[in-house]
């Protein structure tokens, strides 16, 4: 092994251990950074504040616990948000696992935020459903022939809160929590531009840039929530110190010693290139 | 007993998260354990997940309780059948048949709504008045949408020799495109970040209890 590739290892792996002890200290000792509020998490949040008192909401729970850093701490701030409205929530899910997430999720906002909340009057699990945009479409013909009955298998006209779901056009907003495919882009393809009803997504930082140019004047999707930086944004807005606040403060921090790494990177390829240079003239 | 069991989950979470992470030093059988058996449970789990949940309550159980009714099922239950031919050598050319039912209908169902939603709603989205608005800092935001939007899908015309003239909106092209790159980069970077944090979240607060 010659003593550049040695020594490119042993870079690596310093790398690393700096990346690992950077994240892990705020995690330990929170900084308490602010986050900027972006117009893209404002747009979201602004959909849900202006939704009618006791409006019908879908969220989507298209994603499974390896992206749950990013995705659950948004989902607990919009159901947060929605029964603070007086919404009732529905949740369903185009992954299977997807189900247990929004378990998850309403049971820690009730236990930390809304005790009083009640299963069936403000909020309904109908579980999971195979078949992405034709299941969407078919949600738009008739509600109940593709949900005739919630995950506990309780029919859907013996609950209280869906007596008037007939259609997905009888939803007031749908907010998608994507992790990849089918979620928000059939969310989009269906819900928005095929019946128009008002829809926001929440997705992995990883996907976000490919779901801005949807964010335009024809308004295909309201709001978008990429990431953990806006999950943080979406807390701040309602004035919650929760896990994705948290976790800002350590993903600042690992972004400030990447940039460091980066410059320090580019200085170094830029000395080699120019000693290289030098050899050769 | 449940509160051995939620401990001995950490463990077992702490110490193939540890495998995992080991990778990062050299390859090593630790992280190919812990690789080969995250590879056998995910395809188990989805096997029995989707029998329990998609065959079961939307195939069998439907057939069982009302044959008559609901014999319009049996098409794709067939169609599935055949799709599992695949793995006998001989007759795996059957297998072709679902599967060019299932490509045709997701073709059919898909194109249209594509079209719509990528298509025409993304370009009468850019079909925008630059200067209706009294703000700056939106007339330079639409300018940039406009200028970005042609420049960049002219970029990808190939038909001509881009010279001279013609190669300045292709160089403009490729500016955006490569600000978009970065762009897309840092929403990266901040992914991976953000695994490496649900990562040591669990570590310090599930397993060592130094956090709330």
């Amino acid at each position: 092994m010659s003593n550049d590739l040695k020594k490119s290892i042993l870079e690596r792996r310093l790398i690393f251990i700096t990346i690992f002890v950077v994240v892990m200290l705020p995690l330990i000792f929170p900084l308490g950074l602010k986050p900027e509020i972006t117009p893209l998490v404002k747009n979201a949040f602004q959909m849900v504040e202006t939704a009618p008192d006791s409006a019908l909401v879908i969220i989507s729970f298209d994603y499974d616990p390896s992206t749950i850093t990013e995705l659950q701490p948004m989902a607990y701030a919009l159901i947060d948000h929605a029964w603070r409205r007086g919404h009732k929530v529905i949740a369903i899910a185009l992954w299977p696992q997807g189900v247990g997430m929004a378990n998850e999720a309403f049971s820690n906002v009730i236990a930390k935020h809304h005790p009083d909340k009640k299963y069936g009057t403000d909020y309904v699990n109908l579980g999971y459903k195979a078949g992405g945009t034709v299941t969407l479409q078919a949600m738009g013909r008739d509600f109940r022939n593709v949900f005739p009955q919630d995950m506990n298998e309780t029919p859907i006209a013996q609950i209280p809160m869906l007596k008037n779901v007939r259609k997905l056009q009888d939803i007031d907003y749908v907010v998608s929590l994507s992790a990849g495919d089918p979620g928000l882009t059939a969310w989009i393809m269906v819900a928005s531009d095929m019946y128009k009803v008002k829809t926001a997504g929440g997705t992995t930082a990883i996907s976000a840039p490919g779901f801005l140019p949807y964010v335009n004047k024809n308004q295909q999707l309201i709001g978008l929530l990429g990431g953990l930086k806006a999950a943080s944004e979406y807390e701040a807005m309602l004035s919650v110190k929760g896990d994705a606040t948290v976790s800002m403060d350590a993903q600042s921090v690992a972004h400030l010693a990447i940039l460091i790494f980066i410059i320090i990177g580019n200085i170094k390829a830029w000395q080699k290139r120019r000693s290289q240079n030098k050899v050769r003239s | 007993m449940l509160q051995f069991m939620n401990q001995f989950g950490i463990w077992i979470a702490v110490f193939f998260t540890f495998s995992i992470f080991s990778f990062l030093y050299k390859d090593n059988p630790f992280y190919k354990f812990a690789e080969q058996v995250f590879v056998g449970l995910s395809a188990g789990y989805w096997l029995v997940y989707m029998i329990y949940n998609i065959l079961i309550p939307n195939l069998f159980s439907k057939l069982i309780t009302d044959f008559r009714g609901n014999a319009i099922l049996l098409v794709p239950g067939i169609l599935g059948v055949l799709m599992l031919l695949r793995i006998f050598p001989k007759i795996q050319w059957i297998s072709r048949f679902p599967l060019a039912l299932v490509i045709g209908t997701t073709a059919g169902i898909s194109i249209v709504r594509s079209l719509q939603t990528n298509i025409l709603s993304q370009i009468t989205s850019t079909m925008i008045n630059p200067f209706a608005s009294d703000s700056i800092a939106i007339l330079i935001g639409n300018l940039l949408l406009i200028i970005g939007t042609i420049c960049g899908v002219y970029f990808f015309y190939f038909s001509k020799k881009q010279e001279g003239i013609s190669a300045i909106p292709s160089k403009v092209g490729i500016w955006f495109l490569m600000i978009s790159f970065g762009a897309s980069f840092g929403y990266t970077v901040m992914a991976r970040i953000s695994l490496l944090i649900g990562r040591l979240d669990f570590l310090l607060k599930d397993w060592l209890h130094l956090i709330k």
